[in-house]
């Protein structure tokens, strides 16, 4: 069952150039459509700049498209900050990278867990107690924890506080954008774990940002691939790391250093990241491409559908016209 | 290894701020030429041992020990002594360039400023060597991004020209503190390639600081593992990576996700790194490892050896369990 749905969405910053430069307009994210169905992760991977995560404040409604539309559980996200849109963000949650931020310092653990039931009017007096009482097991935290304020917590203990708060609705839909990448490898395993399993026992779907691939294959059941705003390969996340097709995301994979010994030789792209500012004409990574043709600098490749079932955006693919979804 | 005397020598290094160690007695050995790593979570003391070896940390830090660069004790050196060293034979590049670098004076003069520190260079020549620099650590279109300012470079290009500033001075060493965990996937490939390529070029020592198991298992000949301020493991590169000895290193290991085959949970480790200043009796480690006993909470295990035979290049791990008198570890790890 689908349970979100991105149809072409398209965001447009104004940005600025500095003292003497003149405003050139930023498209953050450009014709993205993704579909993420409940229960499941959709991985969402790309360099900073990509968009990966004006991509996530869009499906939550956080940010308007410029155009294109959004689709939560069958309907159109209702306008900010109205009650209607209120009720539905109970429904769909946001965890960031950084705990400490997302957190009040002032306020008690168990005082921001239980904050989203009072807003939401979910359960009464006693009740609520219980609730944060239950949601601190849920995710792993001592009953007496609850009592410290976030500065108290260890880096992994805050980001399950953010998680238990982000939980206290009963969403069906969690946005994570970045949330294990400020944590030690010891303490991201427990965190990445208890994501998983707290999908398993709710039926969470995931909309995971990240540029850690290695943490992205293994919550994901698929992956988006973003650069310079606009999604280049998508597919079944075992698929997509094994044999990628798009030129970018192949050098992604080949510049993740593994312990073991190498795989392949290792492919560096030349140039700096992207601009989005300074967006190059036709493909947006032809000017980095190592395989990149006289077609990839005038013309802008569709996301279409490769033999395999993944989608490609490129001219060297072999892919079919997209149905449903078009650039 | 080109030369048994080793170049810059670390022994029995401890740093305290405020009375709550940060170091607790770290030995290491840097050989002409070589690669080695140091891995770690935050605060086991991967970086504050260059910051105290080269005389980086403030007053206010208690540091103990010894480190001598070719016999020269550099701990409580002059200061005149210090500068030559620092900079000059051993240079430090650090995670976050667009911090290190001075926001309001062009990148090639910040450059030009570690040649006259270094190398007496003055003017044209100066100039010209900035040149050569900016070409060597690859900065496209050199003559022209020589004056460019920081904020009109890119964080990568920034990391070069950082790179650039060590390199002045002609380092016999070059510590590199985290020197690609603020850039992006494809732009620290292009660093890492360039670290690799300026050793094979200069004939350099490099020391690379990690929290990247993969980034110091590609660029390291030799790697040590810190945990709570000491060094609990230190071998080649492929064995310990092929045979981690220490449990906290096998802990590590299996907590990182793979990218191909088949998924697997991840073995996380339990707990989380102690308080320096709440250390727990024995081995550090103890209460979040699983093979632990009673007698490790009795007394910290010293780095002992553990290779098989002495023909073996030598394989340390500070670890009651895996230095056994008897010499099978690796029969105990399997």
């Amino acid at each position: 069952m689908t349970l979100l749905a991105l149809d072409r969405v398209s965001r447009v910053y104004a940005g600025h150039r500095g003292l003497f430069g003149r405003a050139r307009p930023v498209r953050a994210v450009d014709e993205v459509s993704l579909v993420l169905d409940a229960g499941r992760t959709l991985g969402v991977v790309g360099e900073s700049g990509c968009g990966k995560s004006t991509t996530g404040r869009i499906a939550l409604g956080l940010e308007p498209p410029d155009s294109g539309s959004v689709r939560f559980e069958g309907a159109a996200l209702p306008p900010p900050n109205t009650a209607a849109w209120r009720r539905q963000r109970a429904r769909m949650q946001l965890v960031f990278q950084d705990p400490l931020a997302a957190l009040d310092r002032r306020l008690t653990v168990a005082a921001q867990i239980a904050e989203p039931l009072a807003i939401h009017g979910i359960g009464s007096g006693a009740d609520r107690a219980e609730r944060v009482a239950q949601l601190l097991a849920d995710v792993g935290l001592r009953p007496d924890l609850g009592r410290r304020h976030p500065h108290e917590l260890s880096g992994g203990q805050r980001q399950r506080a953010v998680l238990a708060r982000a939980l206290a609705t009963d969403p069906v839909l969690l946005v994570c954008d970045e949330p294990v990448s400020a944590l030690d490898v010891s303490i991201q395993a427990q965190v990445v774990n208890m994501l998983l399993d707290l999908q398993a026992a709710r039926g969470i779907a995931m909309l995971f940002i990240s540029h850690d691939l290695k943490v992205v294959r293994q919550v994901s059941h698929e992956v988006a691939v973003m650069y310079l705003g606009r999604v280049v390969e998508q597919g079944p996340a075992d698929m997509l790391f094994a044999e990628p097709v798009h030129p970018y995301t192949q050098a992604l994979v080949s510049a993740i250093p593994t312990p073991g010994p190498r795989r392949a030789a290792r492919i560096v792209l030349a140039g700096d990241p992207p601009n989005p500012a300074a967006r190059p004409p036709g493909c947006a990574f032809h000017p980095r491409c190592p395989v990149a043709i006289a077609r990839c600098a005038s013309e802008t490749p569709a996301l279409g559908h490769a033999q395999d079932g993944r989608l490609v955006a490129c001219h060297l693919a072999a892919t079919q016209a997209p149905t449903g979804i078009a650039a | 290894m080109p030369d048994d005397t080793p170049l810059l020598t670390i022994r029995g290094l401890t740093v305290a701020f405020a009375g709550v160690p940060a170091l607790r007695g770290v030995d290491l050995d840097i050989h002409a030429g070589e690669s080695l790593g140091l891995v770690g979570e935050s605060g086991c003391g991967k970086s504050v041992t260059w910051l105290a070896a080269l005389g980086l940390l403030p007053a206010t830090a208690a540091v103990r020990g010894s480190v001598t660069l070719e016999g020269q004790e550099l701990l409580g050196a002059p200061p005149a002594r210090l500068d030559a060293v620092r900079g000059g034979r051993v240079a430090m590049i650090f995670q976050d360039p667009s911090s290190a670098l001075n926001p309001v004076r062009r990148v090639g003069a910040q450059v030009a400023e570690a040649l006259a520190l270094h190398r007496g260079m003055r003017g044209a020549a100066a100039r010209a060597e900035v040149l050569r620099l900016f070409d060597q650590v690859g900065i496209p279109d050199a003559a022209r991004r020589i004056d460019a300012w920081p904020h009109e470079m890119s964080g990568g290009q920034n990391q070069r020209v950082m790179i650039a500033i060590a390199l002045a001075g002609r380092p016999e060493i070059l510590v590199a503190d985290e020197p690609t965990t603020a850039l992006d996937a494809t732009i620290q490939a292009q660093i890492l390639d360039l670290l690799r390529r300026l050793q094979a070029e200069t004939g350099m020592a490099l020391v690379l600081i990690s929290h990247d198991l993969g980034v110091v298992a590609d660029m390291c000949r030799r790697v040590g593992v810190m945990y709570a301020g000491r060094v609990v493991e230190m071998a080649e590169s492929d064995a310990l990576f092929a045979h981690p000895a220490h449990p906290y290193t096998r802990g590590l290991l299996a907590a990182l996700p793979d990218l191909l085959g088949p998924r697997r949970r991840l073995a996380s480790i339990p707990g989380a790194v102690p308080e320096p200043w709440n250390l727990p009796p024995g081995c550090p480690f103890a209460p979040r490892c699983a093979e632990a006993i009673a007698a490790c909470s009795a007394a910290e295990p010293a780095l002992a050896e553990t290779a098989p035979d002495p023909g073996s290049p030598s394989h340390r791990a500070a670890c009651i369990r895996v230095a056994a008198p008897t010499p099978t570890p690796h029969l105990v790890l399997a």
